[in-house]
Formats: structure tokens, C-alpha cells, sequence
């Protein structure tokens, strides 16, 4: 009965060309706004690494008390004094640290003019922590972060603007002057949002292209790229090494813990190291400590753009509205059949089969107006950029699963606006509309 | 094949109540013709309706096919409308997006009959009323004649036991009301029970009974004041 009921509906929409035209129209409109916005929503507020995000936690230390730090929260990154000792005591099962360069790439040859490119200096254990897939090698070795060996791994874009997408492992490549051999070609890698690097304010930012150990990156002074964030009131001395040590924090560092205990033992241990810097003299105050979770993280940085939740609402009571008026125009539509409904259950349909047969055909007009709200969909993602910084604007986009969502949704939408119509449907009696007739 | 016993139709409002039927007692046997006749108002077609279970009643037994009807769930109901009556209205009540194949085709969707089978039932009874060449027509492109004759083929395809027509012969001038009386009479040579409403004299002539009703109780003839000799000679009788 389903095809039957199915090609009832679709002669149904030619029946009445106007009425049909309203409802495909709102319905289209509707899911097409709803499905704009929450593609941009969806790119900006999904959880990056799904699977892993509730073992991967961000690390941090109060190194400014309560007079300086930002109402009892410690500052969002590390100084490099307690990252690499942090880093180095090996209490997790994995961590990395980080800080974001942009070195000068210099290709080969006298072809193309040097341009910047942008990075991470990082550990090892970064790419297995953050599963960074990889096209040709790998990561660096442990020992190559211990012997600050020159060696880099490069993005698939770039190992295609530099080498044309050959395997270029084992091939030299020069930053800031400095040449370093390549190990690894990462597959296409760009999480959205960059969790592990929100202090620089990346969370949406151009794709990385370069990875180089931490240590050969401080050794050769690369400065950092990324935030600095020496507070207000503290004195670093001067030099590089005085900056390099003191207080200023611009290192964020990641654990890996495999489950709450593990949590639970690190936040000690964390709270244990502050403790000992309190004793040094080095932190006037109690332990002041955190251990954030990825999806805990991305909240407390407020990530996903207040104006991507503002327009999603804004377009879902949009689409409420489309939908009460498809509910009076489908209502309109049936109880214009009144006749045919009493011809029907004379003829010997139970009320059951009513109700199936407008909710079917409900879904054809919302199949079509699905049909319709794909096509503006796809438009209105040319016009994301006027609503959204072009960042994010650049995120979403139309992919199967938007296909899929908007017909379904336009469907299941449109069905749920039928009940009611179908149920004033199914009540006609019929001995009055065969009277009446 | 049909029996109601003390059967009884209330509409009750908040302030009145009104008898459409009241102590009502028919029996129609397998395979009779009978005609129900009665003036407007009269309870002709409320009886017609409970009988094709469309309605149901305040009071009283109903038994259809040795089946007591009033205890029956909607699916139930549906099903024997589906399986054992065939409707033919005075307003023909064809589906008018439907076609005439697709028309006769809805009861036997209902009960779930195969395709080929639904086709061959549906020939078949376009040719027993002489409209084969139809099949791909709407109801709009038909005239009244044949618009009903389709709507006896859609009460026939699914060999129904009992045919309850109201009115069959209502909308149709006098050649078209002819042969559709005629297809009825055909209809019922070969065992079909029918029951059919109308105030028309002549049409309730050519039934083998006629059963009539006034006020909602079905009377002799006689007690209708309408047919006293007088009257009926001065040709005041109106349904």
C-alpha cells in the first residue's frame, strides 16, 4: 500500500498546483534556513576528535595568583619552565607541548620566491596523541626530541606545492635558513576546531603546514608565533633567556589519561608540582591547577561563535513558523476531500489506512519541498560569508550528510505537521459526507 | 442476511434528543430485493447507513451475515464493508482524480488482493455493466448514466453478499434510470441481496418487497397518510 499511497500522493500534488506551491515553498524555505545555519554550526561546535576527546586533557597552572590570574582560573597555556619540566617528569601515558611558528620555507631551486609557512613546534608524541594520519613516513623518534635533531614532517598541501606530491621523505627541506630533513607527509589534517591550539586564537585558522621538534625549534630561536601572554605586572628581566624563563606563558601542553583514575592521579600529581613551586618560593598562593578535557576545553574557550547559535535559532523558528503554516494549508488540502475520505471508509478503509494515506502523502509534499530546500540550500551557502567571518564562513559546506539531513528533516518535519490534519481526516464520518452529498 | 431488532438511532445535543430510528425491525433475507421506501426525514437513509455499518446505533441488535455488528472495532467494520456490502449513492461518489479502473480499484486495494487478480475483477465487472472501453476514463469525461454504472461495477467487483444502494436512480433522467434499474434487476437474478432506499413509487414497485418507514419505525403502507387513496388519486405523494 505504501507505492500505492505514495503515487496518490504525488497526483495529489498536481491536484491543487497553488496550494501544493505554498507548502513546497514553506517547507523549502524553512528546512533550507534551518540547514544553512546548521551547517556552520555543525563545522564550528562538533567534537574534533570524536573517540578520543574525553582522554586528551589540556594542562594548567596558576602561575599568577589570585592578583593577577583571570578570577581564579589559571592562565590558558604554560610557561616553558613548567612545560618542559611537566613534559619531562612522564606522569601521563602520553604529552606533548606546543608553540605555533611561521618560519620562512625556502624552495628549491630558483623558481619560486620563499613564502612563510605555518607550524607547530612539537613533540613526538603529538601526531599518535592527536592521530595524525600519514601519506609517506611518520613521525620523528623520541630520541630525535632528545638529540633536537633537524628533521620536520610537511602537510600533504605542502609536500604538493614543494615536491608535487612525490614521497619526499628523506629529502631536505629549508626553514628560517636552517635545513631539515623530512620524515613524515601528513595525509589532509585539519580539525575544526583546532582544539589543541586555542590560546593563539586559531581555533578556525589557515591548515598547518610544517611540524619540527620543540627543542630544535627553542635552540635555534624560532620565536613564536602564536599568543605571548607575560600578564601585566610581573618582571622578566630582558634577553631571550630571561623570557625564555620567566613567567610568561605561551606553551599549551597536552596529556593523554586513559580514564578517570588516570585523571585523577595526573591532577594530584599536578597539584603535587605546584605545591613544590609554592615551597620554592617560586608561587606565592596554593596549588592552582586544571585539567580540561577537549569538548570541557572548547566550551570554557567558548569556541563555537555566539552569532552560529543566535542564526540557528533564528532559522528554526523560521522553519516552526513554515510549518504552521503547512499545517492550515494541509489542513486546508484534506478537508477539501472530505468526500473522498467518506467514499474511502465506505468503501472499506479503517481509519488506520487514512491516517497512512495522508501521512504519506504529507511526506511527498515534504519530499518536495526537501527537493526545493537542497537547491536553496546550496545556494544560500554562496551567501554564508555574509553572515559569519569568512573563517567560518569558508566551513560549511553541502555534503551527503547535509543531502540526507535536509530531505529527511523536511520530511519528518512535514509528517509531524500532518498529524493534525490527517487526524481531523480520519474523524469524518462517513455516513455524513455521503448524506451530504 | 440482514436483521435489526428493536434497533434504535438517538442524536442527542445537549437539549434535545431525536429519534432517527426507534424500535425498528427489518429482516432481509439472503437474496431478496427489497425496496425501503418513506417520505424525506423519515429515517430512510440513517437506516441505510447503519446498515452498511457507516453508523452506528444507540440500541437494539443488529446481525449482518449471522454476525452481531455492535460490539465491533472500526478495522472490524471496515472489513465487513470491505468483504460483504457494495454501496452504489444517488451521487455516484466516484473519486474524481481517480479513473474508472482506478476507481473499482480502491475496496479490493483495501483488501489486499494482488494485482492480476484486481485486474481481472475489474474487467470483468466493467464488461457486466457495459463499460470495458471506459477503464481509462475520469468520471468527468463520463455522463450520469455511466458514472453510476461504474459505481455498481466498483460495488460488484468485490462480489459483495449484500448491495445497499440509496437513491440508485435519483440524479439519472428516465432512460438512464432505466437501465441502471434494469442492471440491479440483472444484478439480482443471479442471488445478489439487495436493499435499496428511494421514494420512488415506481422504482420500489419493480422490488420484491417493499419495506416502509415513518418516523423512524418501519409501518404498513396504509398508516402512511400520505397514501390514502385520496391523495395518491389527487398525485400529492412526495418522498
Amino acid at each position: 500500500m505504501f507505492a500505492y499511497y505514495f503515487q496518490l500522493g504525488l497526483r495529489s500534488l498536481r491536484r491543487n498546483p497553488a496550494l501544493t506551491a505554498l507548502m513546497v515553498m514553506a517547507i523549502g524555505f524553512g528546512v533550507a534556513a534551518s540547514m544553512i545555519t546548521w551547517s556552520v554550526f555543525r563545522a564550528v561546535s562538533g567534537d574534533p576528535i570524536p573517540g578520543k576527546s574525553g582522554q586528551l586533557y589540556t594542562v594548567l597552572v596558576d602561575n599568577r595568583g589570585p592578583q593577577y590570574n583571570d578570577k581564579g582560573e589559571p592562565p590558558e597555556a604554560l610557561t616553558y619552565t613548567d612545560a618542559t619540566a611537566l613534559v619531562a617528569a612522564r606522569k601521563a601515558a602520553h604529552q606533548t607541548l606546543l608553540f605555533e611558528v611561521a618560519p620562512s620555507v625556502l624552495p628549491e631551486g630558483n623558481q619560486s620566491l620563499p613564502f612563510i609557512a605555518h607550524g607547530y613546534a612539537t613533540n613526538t608524541d603529538f601526531f599518535g596523541m592527536f592521530e595524525v594520519p600519514f601519506e609517506f613516513g611518520g613521525a620523528w623518534r623520541a630520541s630525535d626530541d632528545e638529540g633536537r635533531a633537524a628533521v620536520v614532517v610537511i602537510s600533504h598541501a605542502l609536500n604538493q606545492q614543494l615536491f608535487n606530491g612525490a614521497d619526499s621523505v628523506g629529502r631536505e627541506i629549508t626553514l628560517d635558513r636552517h635545513s631539515y630533513r623530512i620524515v613524515g607527509v601528513t595525509a589532509h589534517w585539519d580539525p575544526k576546531p583546532r582544539f589543541y591550539d586555542l590560546f593563539s586564537g586559531n581555533a578556525f585558522g589557515d591548515p598547518v603546514q610544517v611540524y619540527l621538534p620543540f627543542a630544535r625549534a627553542v635552540d635555534v630561536e624560532m620565536d613564536t608565533a602564536g599568543r605571548n601572554n607575560c600578564g601585566s605586572n610581573v618582571d622578566f628581566g630582558s634577553g631571550r633567556d630571561a623570557w625564555l624563563h620567566g613567567e610568561c606563558v605561551w606553551v599549551p601542553m597536552w596529556v593523554e589519561l586513559a580514564d578517570q583514575p588516570a585523571a585523577n592521579a595526573y591532577r594530584d600529581f599536578l597539584t603535587h608540582y605546584a605545591a613544590e613551586q609554592q615551597r620554592a618560593g617560586r608561587f606565592h598562593w596554593a596549588p592552582n591547577v586544571r585539567l580540561r578535557d577537549v569538548n570541557n576545553w572548547l566550551d570554557y574557550k567558548q569556541v563555537v561563535p555566539p552569532e552560529s547559535r543566535i542564526s540557528l535559532m533564528v532559522a528554526l523558528g523560521f522553519f516552526v513558523i513554515c510549518l504552521v503554516n503547512t499545517i492550515g494549508l494541509l489542513l486546508a488540502k484534506f478537508m477539501r476531500r472530505a468526500a473522498e475520505i467518506g467514499v474511502r471508509r465506505a468503501l472499506g478503509a479503517p481509519r488506520g489506512e487514512i491516517y497512512r494515506q495522508f501521512l504519506i502523502e504529507a511526506a511527498t509534499v515534504g519530499l518536495a519541498g526537501g527537493v526545493l530546500g537542497l537547491l536553496l540550500t546550496a545556494l544560500g551557502m554562496f551567501g554564508v560569508g555574509l553572515l559569519f567571518e569568512p573563517q567560518i564562513a569558508r566551513l560549511a559546506h553541502l555534503d551527503a550528510s547535509l543531502v540526507a539531513m535536509t530531505l529527511l528533516v523536511a520530511v519528518v518535519a512535514t509528517v509531524l505537521a500532518a498529524f493534525y490534519p490527517t487526524w481531523r481526516a480520519a474523524k469524518v464520518q462517513p455516513a455524513w459526507q455521503l448524506k451530504s452529498n | 442476511m440482514l436483521k435489526m431488532t428493536h434497533l434504535s438511532k438517538v442524536y442527542r445535543t445537549e437539549v434535545v434528543e431525536t429519534y432517527a430510528l426507534r424500535d425498528f425491525n427489518i429482516d432481509v433475507k439472503e437474496g431478496e430485493f427489497v425496496a425501503v421506501t418513506g417520505p424525506s426525514g423519515s429515517g430512510k437513509t440513517t437506516f441505510l447507513t447503519i446498515a452498511g455499518l457507516l453508523e452506528t446505533f444507540s440500541g437494539g441488535e443488529y446481525h449482518l451475515d449471522g454476525i452481531e455488528v455492535s460490539n465491533l472495532n472500526d478495522n472490524a467494520r471496515s472489513k465487513i464493508r470491505n468483504e460483504k456490502i457494495g454501496f452504489i449513492f444517488q451521487a455516484f461518489n466516484l473519486i474524481p482524480d481517480l479513473n474508472v479502473f482506478d476507481n473499482i480499484e480502491v475496496p479490493l486495494r483495501y483488501r489486499g488482493m494482488k494485482a492480476a487478480e484486481r485486474k481481472q475483477r475489474i474487467m470483468e465487472s466493467l464488461e457486466r455493466v457495459g463499460l470495458a472501453s471506459r477503464a481509462k476514463h475520469y468520471p468527468a469525461e463520463l455522463s450520469g448514466g455511466q458514472q453510476q454504472r461504474v459505481a455498481i461495477a466498483r460495488a460488484l467487483a468485490g462480489s459483495p453478499r449484500l448491495l445497499l444502494a440509496d437513491e440508485p436512480t435519483g440524479n439519472l433522467d428516465t432512460q438512464m434510470a432505466r437501465s441502471v434499474l434494469e442492471l440491479l434487476e440483472d444484478i439480482h437474478r443471479e442471488g445478489a441481496t439487495i436493499v435499496m432506499v428511494t421514494h420512488d413509487p415506481e422504482l420500489a414497485a419493480r422490488a420484491q418487497r417493499n419495506v416502509h418507514i415513518i418516523d423512524g419505525q418501519v409501518v404498513e403502507l396504509s398508516e402512511d397518510p400520505r397514501f390514502h387513496p385520496a391523495q395518491v388519486a389527487a398525485g400529492e405523494v412526495r418522498g
